[in-house]
């Protein structure tokens, strides 16, 4: 009782914003993002002599996260729900196929079959954990091998492969120089995700089932058809993310997406979304995915090998998971 | 574990103990009756010698039936690891760049060395799981791209190479009585590693953390050290997965591990280790090793299209993992 009354005052202000930061890990991550754009702003100036920060490497920014964006969209989902979908970089990648073998008979027809590739995958996935309790991580590894081993079989086949010009329109133009088709694209979705999480009963369903699936399900909610909802809604973003990816690169080719499976989940992770289920958001999904996508920038300006880059990812997933569990450990 | 309490029970029930034998270690049985059932068949197809066949078979198992057991000890003990395969790797990269100078005496005693550090780097991961307490599948996620980053650094193309007598290993057999080396390698490490084990207390340890942590915690096992253990365990196989990659395929491949984590997986499964922890051994598990490994050459050998090999794979782990789930559903009720 000896302390001074503004030191009390100034220590319990200090805890509260630290309830206020672990509340809100997006304030956090926004700060850690901002960091990383100076910094390889400082690499870029003293490698090349031009500033990062520039409007036009800020659009390009947004152009080439928006596919991890989307996939990173499903990935959030599935995890909220104390799952993991190890499907999705094939997933996406069977759909950009699908869309190019399609994409000859018309612009709807292309992105029909895309997105349809997408959902149905999604749905098996759904139907095996939702249903049949097989655990996520194998039944989505069991589907990723299985569309895997399918793709390379009829990829070997020659088919003419156009892409429709939507596609590639929403996968790499700008409007007025700096705005990228796929990030209206991104923005849209991710409002309706960020207000659907929140404000619908179904988002409100999917963190209960993540949080206790016995106590949801004891409080009336269908778990399975939660559980194949979400992994159906999974393989529909992975979909979407595989067609931005084809309308980018304009040539589908067996290994697309297989970088953005471990960068899909490393998103999540590095935005607060809790592994085991029922706490995280979108919001800190996205900050997640363009701290991944500057600092992918960082290592490229590095001239990072990538060993190094591989070791930097795992070791990232690893440490931030570790400092999370700390910090609401604390709380 | 339960039985064990309730036998004065069952002995009152009047069950025979080989009734209880099969009821226990009826997975296993089974998945070994599968392996012996696909033998005619495999045979009808094959037009080679009986002993070339097994040999080939038994060179082919080689890795995975490694992969599965250091995956099935791991599972045992409650949690799963996602970078067996990249370890291997990494163990395969090492012994190929370092040995293609060596002498055959060299090489073993090398190969001492790279299990040395196969046992901990497992044990690296599985300190930080029960340091950091974040769960096994986020933290092995992690360590497969380091240990991946790591091969491609010792070793970013295809090379290096070990002694011709190293790599007959795994490739020969026991002094041309057509009794295959790399069946022996298999259940040498079963006998030497894992049986010891299995029976003394570090092996009871490992069953009790994996059924139920809380309980164990209670009754005096100190969980962090098992788990810990059941990871230096795991490496100890991993890291002979390593070194059968390299003695088999005679190089070094930066990704010639990456099939392996999804295999050892799918080995774990359908020979009979619950993914919640607690139940099944390592002999099932083999078995099951041999039953994925056959069924690729069945394939092949019916001209199917590789790819397909795939496809049959992964339907076979979701249809295993489903019946094995149906199963238990129907015991418990």
């Amino acid at each position: 009782m000896t302390a001074a009354p503004e030191a009390i005052e100034r220590e319990s202000r200090l805890r509260a914003t630290q309830r206020f930061l672990v509340d809100n890990p997006v304030v956090v991550l926004i700060g850690i993002l901002v960091l990383l754009f100076v910094l390889t702003d400082l690499v870029n100036r003293n490698e090349a002599g031009e500033p990062f920060v520039t409007w036009n490497q800020l659009s390009t920014t947004f152009l080439v996260a928006a596919p991890l964006g989307m996939i990173a969209a499903g990935q959030t989902l599935v995890m909220l729900t104390g799952g993991v979908d190890l499907s999705v970089a094939f997933t996406a990648t069977a759909a950009a196929f699908a869309t190019s073998w399609q994409g000859g008979d018309g612009t709807v027809q292309g992105i029909a079959a895309g997105l349809a590739v997408g959902l149905g995958i999604g749905l098996a996935n759904g139907i095996g954990v939702g249903v049949f309790r097989v655990n996520p991580l194998i039944m989505t590894l069991g589907t990723s091998s299985i569309t895997f081993g399918l793709l390379s079989i009829y990829a070997g086949r020659s088919f003419e492969k156009v892409i429709p010009d939507l596609v590639s329109t929403l996968g790499s133009d700008r409007f007025f120089d700096y705005l990228p088709a796929n990030l209206i694209l991104w923005a849209a979705l991710a409002a309706v995700l960020i207000l659907g999480l929140r404000y619908t009963g179904y988002g409100r369903m999917l963190y209960a089932v993540g949080d206790n699936e016995v106590a949801a399900r004891l409080a009336g909610v269908r778990v399975w058809q939660v559980l194949v909802a979400v992994y159906a809604l999974c393989g529909l973003f992975s979909a979407i993310g595989g067609l931005l990816l084809v309308g980018f690169t304009n040539n589908p080719d067996l290994g697309l997406a297989s970088p953005y499976l471990l960068q899909s989940v490393a998103a999540v992770v590095i935005g607060g979304t809790s592994i085991f289920g029922g706490w995280g958001s979108y919001s800190g999904t996205i900050v997640g995915v363009l701290i991944l996508t500057v600092l992918g920038s960082l290592l490229t300006l590095l001239d990072a090998a990538e060993w190094q880059r591989q070791v930097i990812y795992g070791s990232i997933i690893i440490v931030l998971t570790a400092i999370y569990a700390r910090v609401s450990g604390s709380e | 574990m339960s039985t064990a309490s309730a036998a004065p029970t069952l002995e009152f029930r009047g069950a025979a103990p080989w009734r209880r034998a099969i009821r226990q270690h009826g997975w296993t049985i089974a998945v070994w009756l599968i392996l012996i059932a696909m033998v005619p068949y495999w045979r009808s197809l094959s037009q080679q010698d009986f002993k070339f066949d097994i040999q080939a078979l038994a060179i082919d198992a080689l890795p995975l039936c490694f992969a599965a057991m250091a995956q099935a000890v791991i599972v045992i003990s409650g949690g799963i690891d996602l970078s067996i395969g990249s370890l291997m790797g990494v163990i395969n990269v090492l012994s190929a760049r370092e040995m293609v100078d060596m002498g055959f005496r060299q090489a073993i005693a090398f190969s001492f060395l790279v299990l040395l550090l196969a046992v901990l780097a497992s044990g690296f991961t599985g300190l930080i799981i029960t340091l950091t307490r974040i769960p096994d599948i986020v933290v092995t996620l992690g360590m497969l791209f380091v240990w991946q980053g790591v091969a491609l650094w010792i070793m970013e193309i295809p090379g290096g190479g070990v002694p011709l007598q190293y790599s007959d290993l795994a490739i020969g057999d026991v002094g041309s009585t057509g009794i295959p080396n790399a069946a022996v390698a298999v259940f040498a490490a079963l006998l030497i590693v894992w049986v010891p084990l299995r029976w003394l207390r570090p092996g009871l340890a490992l069953y009790a953390v994996g059924s139920n942590r809380n309980s164990a915690y209670l009754s005096g096992i100190n969980v962090a050290r098992t788990r810990v253990g059941a990871y230096m365990l795991a490496g100890v196989f991993t890291g002979l997965g390593g070194l059968a990659l390299s003695a088999s395929s005679a190089i070094g491949d930066p990704n010639s591990g990456a099939t392996y984590t999804l295999n050892s997986v799918a080995a774990v499964v359908l020979g009979g280790v619950s993914l919640l922890g607690g139940v099944g051994g390592l002999i099932g598990v083999i078995a099951a090793a041999y039953v994925l490994t056959l069924s690729k050459i069945i394939l092949l050998l019916r001209g199917t299209d590789p790819n397909y090999a795939n496809v049959y794979q992964g339907a076979l782990i979701i249809l295993v993992v489903v019946i094995g789930g149906l199963l238990t559903r129907k015991t418990r009720s």
